[in-house]
């Protein structure tokens, strides 16, 4: 996926500037967008369904029934049995925990990590600013589906390594769109007024900067969660991701394909479906939020 | 132009030397060092000082650099202990694979986005747009893997049309052209759906900027027919930005044939890197980054120029 280039929060428009509850509006224009509103639909139905879910639902995800493996949905097991006869519906539930917590997790990581270093590069501009840019040039013609593969297999790593692996290879991307904005914000007049009071770098940065590009950084961080979900399903699918037994809905995949022959669709459909659901209702949420920022100029 | 052609090689190669700065640092981040992967079950710590001797591990950092460099520069990727070859002798085996599916599967993609995004861009918000933005959508928020697992689903087992992989060279199971065309038509089709969308959706939003520019304006003002307004004008136009979106989508391309080939069982690079990866065949793992690390240094050259040929805008200056 190659994000769409995000419009800036740069407001041309001298009455626009002036009124006041900017973000009030941009807000009531994504809960208006009805893509918007599926999503958060979507969004909140999954995470309900993994978190809460187990709390009503009180069948073990672990339990194997020798007696009863790769059984067809039934009253007992209502997404039927894997090939261990644990419950699956169960497991279905598990499995997405691990994905949201460190999709989400590791894109708040990757973001802080890209938004400091594209306001440090593009505020302090000159030769610094050249020379992180041309890193960032380097890393961005680095494979990094490869490059998680080898690290998966280097570190075999748990839930907070991997989030930490998935930050450190994701966050090029927001960096240069957060730059692109600071060189333009940074010649505004109030940037200009507060270098005058003497405010220091890390003020401007903190409270003049960063507010301004919150709009485009919570876009690309939806955008990110995303891309981090995939990161894991296609890890835990190529069997190198989280270790066993934690369900997850690549792990779970790639275990049906396995049996893809015998017919045992209630295998395959349901986490593909799952983690489909999950993926579009935050492309949904992007989509809309990307709208409403741009109806606000 | 021949000195912009020259200029801009110049300035790919700090990305190259930057590319083998990275891979060193992963090569040292590696328990054991490279000594420790070398000799894999065989090392004890004699075996691995002495290693570390004739490597010239023991020396400062910045001189292993340089020795290492060196060797690349002179086509030595290291020592593949799997296979008993050269890293880059295995990877020639194993790249036209992968650079098949990829070639084909670039050219169709491009062809299907370019028609659909042009209708889209032309008929924007119309009926037609709606759905297949929708269809788009859809397939954009597809992980790979998935659209694979449905691809086998419906033309292997539903369709029985392809096979879903088991291509072997080694005993002659894929005999021929047409056998191997026959192996390769899934891995080509997902690689393709996978594509399409990124690339429909940049055509559609690039030919509707194009058909809102005054050069438009004045060709229909002219009296051209619709038809020659379109292709001789617009859609010239909107091709331009789908050439540097070309090269920056090259490491993606690759990450979508690492999956496609594990799930079809194609013996390409991701094949190749995957049973590296778990044999912890690290010269290998690290000789197949810096290889797509410079396709797509390379990649970007070609758009760069290419742009450079077809946008008369560009100054060669």
């Amino acid at each position: 996926m190659i994000s769409q280039p995000t419009n800036s929060l740069i407001m041309d428009d001298p009455a626009a500037r002036e009124e006041k509850p900017v973000r009030s509006r941009s807000w009531r224009a994504f809960w208006h967008h009805p893509l918007g509103m599926v999503g958060v639909i979507g969004i909140v139905s999954i995470v309900l369904f993994c978190f809460v879910g187990p709390l009503i639902y009180h069948a073990s995800a672990y339990t194997t029934n020798i007696t009863a493996l790769m059984q067809a949905p039934s009253l007992r097991f209502p997404l039927g049995t894997d090939d261990l006869g644990r419950n699956y519906l169960a497991r279905l539930m598990l499995g997405g925990q691990v994905s949201l917590i460190v999709g989400f997790a590791a894109a708040v990581a990757s973001m802080a990590i890209g938004v400091t270093y594209g306001l440090i590069s593009g505020l302090l501009g000159g030769t610094v600013d050249a020379v992180m840019m041309r890193i960032i040039d380097v890393l961005l013609t680095i494979p990094t589906l490869f490059v998680l593969l080898f690290l998966d297999a280097v570190f075999q790593p748990n839930a907070l390594l991997l989030t930490l692996i998935l930050a450190i290879t994701s966050w090029f991307g927001v960096t240069r769109l957060v730059r692109s904005e600071v060189l333009s914000i940074k010649e505004r007049d109030y940037v200009e007024a507060s270098k005058a009071f003497g405010a220091s770098n890390w003020h401007i940065m903190l409270r003049e900067l960063l507010p301004n590009v919150m709009g485009t950084v919570m876009v690309a961080t939806i955008f990110q969660v995303a891309g981090s979900i995939i990161a894991i399903a296609t890890l835990s699918f190529l069997g190198l991701g989280l270790p066993a037994p934690q369900p997850n809905w690549g792990e779970m995949l790639s275990t049906s394909m396995s049996y893809m022959f015998q017919d045992a669709w209630w295998l395959i459909y349901p986490p593909g479906i799952a983690l489909l659901w999950t993926l579009l209702s935050i492309n949904f949420i992007s989509e809309a939020l990307q709208n409403a920022i741009d109806s606000r100029l | 132009m021949f000195v912009y052609i020259i200029r801009r090689t110049i300035q790919s190669i700090p990305a190259l030397i930057g590319i083998a700065v990275f891979s060193f640092i992963l090569l040292h981040i590696v328990p054991g060092g490279p000594a420790q992967t070398l000799l894999g079950q065989h090392s004890t710590p004699q075996r691995i000082a002495a290693i570390n001797r004739s490597l010239g591990l023991n020396k400062p950092l910045a001189v292993q650099f340089w020795v290492w460099f060196d060797n690349l520069l002179h086509g030595n990727f290291g020592y593949s202990y799997t296979f008993n070859q050269p890293v880059l002798k295995v990877i020639g085996q194993y790249l036209p694979h992968t650079l098949a599916i990829v070639l084909i599967a670039v050219v169709l993609s491009h062809l299907i986005a370019v028609v659909l995004g042009t209708i889209q861009g032309y008929f924007r918000n119309r009926w037609f747009d709606h759905v297949i933005t929708t269809v788009v959508f859809f397939f954009w928020s597809m992980p790979v893997f998935w659209l694979a697992i449905m691809v086998i689903l419906i033309f292997s087992i539903y369709l029985g049309w392809f096979p879903s992989g088991g291509i072997n060279f080694a005993d002659g199971g894929a005999t021929g052209f047409f056998g191997y065309i026959d192996h390769a038509a899934l891995p080509v089709l997902v690689l393709v759906l996978a594509t399409v969308a990124t690339w429909a959706r940049f055509m559609r939003s690039s030919m509707i900027d194009s058909m809102l520019q005054d050069y438009i304006r004045t060709a229909r003002s002219k009296g051209l027919s619709e038809l020659s307004v379109v292709f001789k004008h617009a859609l010239r136009n909107s091709l331009l930005p789908i050439i540097t979106l070309f090269g920056l989508s090259i490491p993606t391309l690759f990450a979508g044939a690492l999956v496609i080939e594990l799930v079809f069982n194609y013996p390409g690079m991701g094949l190749l890197f995957w049973n590296a990866a778990l044999q912890r065949d690290y010269p290998i793992l690290l000789g197949i980054i810096m290889i797509i690390g410079l396709l797509t240094v390379v990649g970007n050259l070609l758009a760069d120029v290419l742009y450079s040929l077809v946008d008369p805008r560009i100054s060669y200056k």
